[in-house]
């Protein structure tokens, strides 16, 4: 996926989209996030300071939602569901088998709504049902 | 020689993401491809799905009056169904005949999800032609307490899982005084086994603004908010399309459909947090913070977002709404059971055969979804548990399979309906596993406020893992059963209060699973 490049000219223009909205601490990470690919350590203060908040609160926003991230993605992203309806169809098996091949770039994830075509994995944004090895590999190209 | 101004084939295939997930972008362009090639005018509207999701990619094709429909459709499929001139409906080992005769749709009885997979989600002039915006023009001519009185009288109670009466909580909310009141829809739909506020939003997304819409004329708020998890981008996509097509089209805005009431509508998205369905976590995260639990009260419907008294109901609850708006009270809650009135939205997930929506009156049997709609097992193996309502439910044992699906005696058999999916596990499942996951789960989600949820739940995993392990079982066992006592009575909130749930009910159901596992390892 392609991100920009850090800067703190691109990280006002993003935050000044959301100006006025109420509660924006946490818009203003995902906005971030979705500019930058993460959210670089710099931002906090500028986001605390645009939003006249302290650090704190948005260090304690940053560090409490799963999807927030402060270090740059993998390059692909492959989210396999874990949770129970899955599990029922073998996703414990599956995620052993993609881990040991893509490693790092395997996370897991709970629930994609798509209980009824088990095991679910998203890969870098597009969800696949009743996922196998092969389906993963040729998403992935 | 063919004019070409004839009309062209309506064909419907799904955008639903299950239905992507499983090809339905692929088949829809193929489709295009082949049929521009043979000169053929087709149009192709992209439907939710009718919930049948084993049938997915599910090509219906309108013939006359009828749609014909084919399933599950591969992309190899397409040569031979173009041979069988399946634009007119021709004979194919796929064709299921008219969709709406398939028994599977035909012996549900669909009064929220009616025009879901039916009509184009993001035609207003469809969902109009279909029943839609009859409900909210009844209300605009009655008195908001009338509008509240006739919700109460359906019956209608929180589908997300606690199961409180709607109209309760608006009456509660109609009579705070205050210049500023919200609604809030969750759409956090964050269980396992869940996916009916999903396919909803991505199907019929209209049905949700307009219940939101009633909600807001009835308690006189103005500003409506739906939370909507991150793991649902399409459902994103088609709230955020329908909000400013039902803005156009005056259904929002300042003065929906012509009357003095103005009502404005936000989307925003979750961050991955299992807990930020509670409700008040939910709160928090809507205005920005960490989605840690508030202790109530005081409740939301006094002062919930931003302080601000807050309608706070599930996408199924809202969403009802129009059609007991439309028929009135007493269509609504001739159905279902007892306390448990109307139509409740199952979801049939996991190692199940024929998964997908069942909506039907509450009281049908857990047998008859699991077998008669769900056809057993997937991986043909025999049933050997069912987990009903999400990661927080309890797991029941073929053994269950009479107990009627409703409120009451759901919780009377030491369960909860929850959401309403129901996760089936054939014989290879380790209900002590299971277990352990529940606890293992809490400790990641848990968000850390009270110490029952936040300790016990990692505890609890080490203690289950030791019961595994065969470590003095019968003493692990009881000091388990002490600690769920405590998360149950000594949690903030469901998700440390009901995580016991799922362990309880897999060691009083299956407590073959919890004794002798190492002789049974050897």
């Amino acid at each position: 996926m392609p991100y920009t490049a850090w800067s703190k000219e691109a990280a006002l223009a993003a935050l000044e989209l959301i100006r006025d909205e109420p509660g924006p601490v946490l818009i203003a990470l995902q906005r971030i996030q979705s500019v930058f690919g993460y959210v670089p350590s710099e931002a906090v203060e500028i986001i605390a300071n645009y939003f006249n908040v302290t650090r704190a609160d948005v260090h304690g926003v940053l560090t409490f939602y799963h999807d927030l991230r402060t270090a740059p993605p993998p390059e692909h992203q492959i989210q396999i569901c874990v949770a129970e309806a899955c599990q029922a169809v073998g996703s414990r098996e599956l995620e052993s088998q993609i881990k040991a091949t893509y490693g790092e770039q395997v996370s897991d994830a709970f629930c994609f709504g798509n209980c009824a075509l088990g095991p679910a994995v998203m890969v870098d944004g597009k969800l696949i049902g009743r996922a196998t090895p092969t389906e993963i590999a040729q998403a992935l190209k | 020689m063919k004019s070409s101004a004839v009309t062209p084939i309506r064909i419907f295939i799904p955008g639903d993401s299950a239905a992507c997930s499983v090809g339905a972008d692929e088949v829809a362009s193929k489709i295009s491809l082949l049929a521009g090639a043979q000169n053929l005018p087709v149009e192709i509207i992209r439907n939710g799905t009718r919930g049948a999701l084993w049938l997915e990619p599910l090509v219906e094709v309108e013939v006359g009056t009828e749609r014909i429909g084919y399933g599950a459709v591969a992309l190899t499929d397409l040569p031979s169904l173009f041979d069988a001139d399946f634009l007119h409906g021709g004979p194919h080992a796929l064709n299921l005949g008219p969709v709406e005769e398939l028994p599977w749709l035909a012996n549900q009885d669909r009064i929220t999800y009616r025009r879901v997979g039916i009509i184009d989600p993001l035609s207003i002039t469809d969902y109009e032609s279909h029943g839609g915006l009859t409900g909210i023009r009844r209300a605009l001519t009655m008195e908001p307490a009338e509008i509240i009185a006739e919700v109460l009288e359906s019956g209608l109670r929180g589908r997300g899982g606690a199961g409180f009466p709607a109209g309760i909580k608006w009456k509660t909310v109609s009579e705070v005084q205050d210049e500023i009141k919200y609604i809030c829809c969750n759409a956090d739909e964050g269980d396992s086994g869940t996916f009916a506020d999903r396919i909803l939003m991505e199907g019929d997304p209209f049905t949700l603004i307009e219940g939101m819409a009633i909600a807001a004329i009835a308690v006189k708020a103005t500003v409506g908010f739906i939370y909507i998890r991150s793991e649902y981008p399409t459902a994103i996509r088609q709230m955020e399309s329908a909000i400013h097509i039902a803005h156009s089209a005056g259904l929002l805005g300042q003065s929906i459909l012509g009357s003095d009431h103005s009502f404005d509508l936000k989307i925003r998205v979750g961050a991955g947090s299992y807990v930020c369905g509670e409700e008040t976590a939910m709160l928090e995260s809507i205005e920005g913070k960490r989605g840690v639990v508030r202790s109530k009260p005081p409740l939301p419907a006094i002062s919930g977002l931003f302080g601000k008294p807050t309608v706070i109901n599930n996408v199924l609850t809202l969403a009802s709404v129009p059609a007991i708006m439309a028929e009135g009270a007493g269509a609504y809650n001739s159905r279902g059971v007892g306390r448990s009135l109307g139509t409740q939205i199952f979801q049939l997930a996991g190692n199940i055969n024929r998964g997908g929506i069942v909506e039907t009156g509450f009281g049908i049997t857990l047998g008859e979804l699991v077998n008669d709609f769900g056809g057993g097992s997937r991986s043909g193996k025999p049933i050997k548990a069912v987990q009903i309502g999400g990661p927080l439910g309890a797991y029941f044992s073929a053994k269950n399979f009479e107990l009627s699906m409703d409120y009451e005696s759901l919780s009377a058999a030491g369960g909860m309906l929850g959401h309403g999916g129901i996760v089936v596990f054939d014989t290879s499942v380790d209900l002590a596993v299971q277990a352990r996951f529940a606890m293992e789960f809490c400790a990641i989600e848990s968000c850390g406020k009270c110490t029952p949820c936040r300790l016990g739940s990692t505890r609890g995993a080490e203690t289950i893992q030791r019961i595994i392990d065969g470590e003095d079982p019968e003493f692990n066992k009881k000091l388990l059963l002490d600690l769920c006592e405590v998360m149950t009575d000594g949690s903030l909130c469901a998700m440390g209060g009901l995580t016991p749930m799922p362990v309880k009910s897999a060691m009083a159901n299956f407590p073959e699973d919890f004794d002798n596992r190492v002789e049974a390892a050897k």
